[in-house]
């Protein structure tokens, strides 16, 4: 699992790469964490064209850095999901939650 | 009913162990020759099924999982995961969506709502302070030659 985060303008970016399960949604949730808390971008885009694999950890994942970034009054959105991954966050209901490109 | 081919899978209830569950299940259904989407769905479901295990099977202890897959007639495929944790007091309750016993750990209580969508037929076995054991099938489609 890797996360690679470029900022501009507030406009953080960040590019996740792997598979996303309980194991290693930890370590995902971490980094965002101390990113959003510390930096405070007004918008975050999760980046998720290099993601190979997603169960409902991933769900969780975004629901819980949506409520973080409301909370630091910016906004959370996810990128380029594979159409599988999209299926996952069709049947949670994601994108009444998130924007969703 | 005849069993083509199965293979039985036992490891210790690490969480680094999810991404083994379907790495096991993605190289046996290999010879069955599945679409791409076929397997995320059996794989997604095979990690849904193996984390629950961990995270709420054996919330308190450490324990094995076993898992078993069978490729059937038909292009069926059986496959079979059972802990001996806690085990589920109230299996209806448990597969509503969104009800989860671990928010803290942002789980989303959708675990068997994606193997019920995931799989064409769930079913779930579950005595308390005995285990739980989740069995699922999915009918491959007939393809190509």
């Amino acid at each position: 699992m890797k996360i690679d985060i470029k900022s501009s303008d507030g406009h953080a970016v960040a590019v996740l790469s792997g598979e996303i399960d309980h194991h290693n949604a930890k370590e995902i949730r971490s980094q965002l964490d101390k990113y959003i808390i510390t930096v405070q971008p007004s918008e975050l885009t999760m980046d998720f064209s290099n993601i190979t694999f997603m169960d409902s950890s991933g769900i969780g994942l975004i629901m819980g850095r949506s409520k973080l970034m409301r909370e630091c009054g910016g906004s959370l959105e996810v990128r380029d999901p594979q159409p599988y991954i999209r299926r996952v966050l069709k049947l949670a209901g994601m994108e009444r939650i998130v924007k969703i490109t | 009913m005849e069993i083509l081919n199965e293979i039985k899978f036992v490891m210790p209830s690490l969480s680094v162990n999810e991404s083994t569950a379907r790495a096991v299940v993605s190289s046996f259904l290999t010879q069955a020759d599945p679409t791409v989407e076929e397997l995320s769905d059996i794989r997604t479901a095979v990690s849904e099924a193996v984390t629950n295990a961990i995270v709420h099977g054996y919330r308190h202890k450490k324990g094995n999982i076993e898992l078993t897959v069978r490729l059937m007639p038909k292009r069926e495929v059986y496959i079979k995961i059972r802990d001996k944790g806690c085990g589920i007091p109230d299996i209806k309750k448990a597969m509503e969506p969104l009800f989860t016993t671990a928010p803290e750990e942002e789980r989303s209580g959708l675990g068997f709502s994606v193997m019920e969508s995931f799989m064409d037929k769930l079913t779930v076995k579950s005595h308390v302070e005995q285990g739980t054991t989740v069995i699922m099938r999915k009918r491959l489609a007939v393809h190509g030659n």
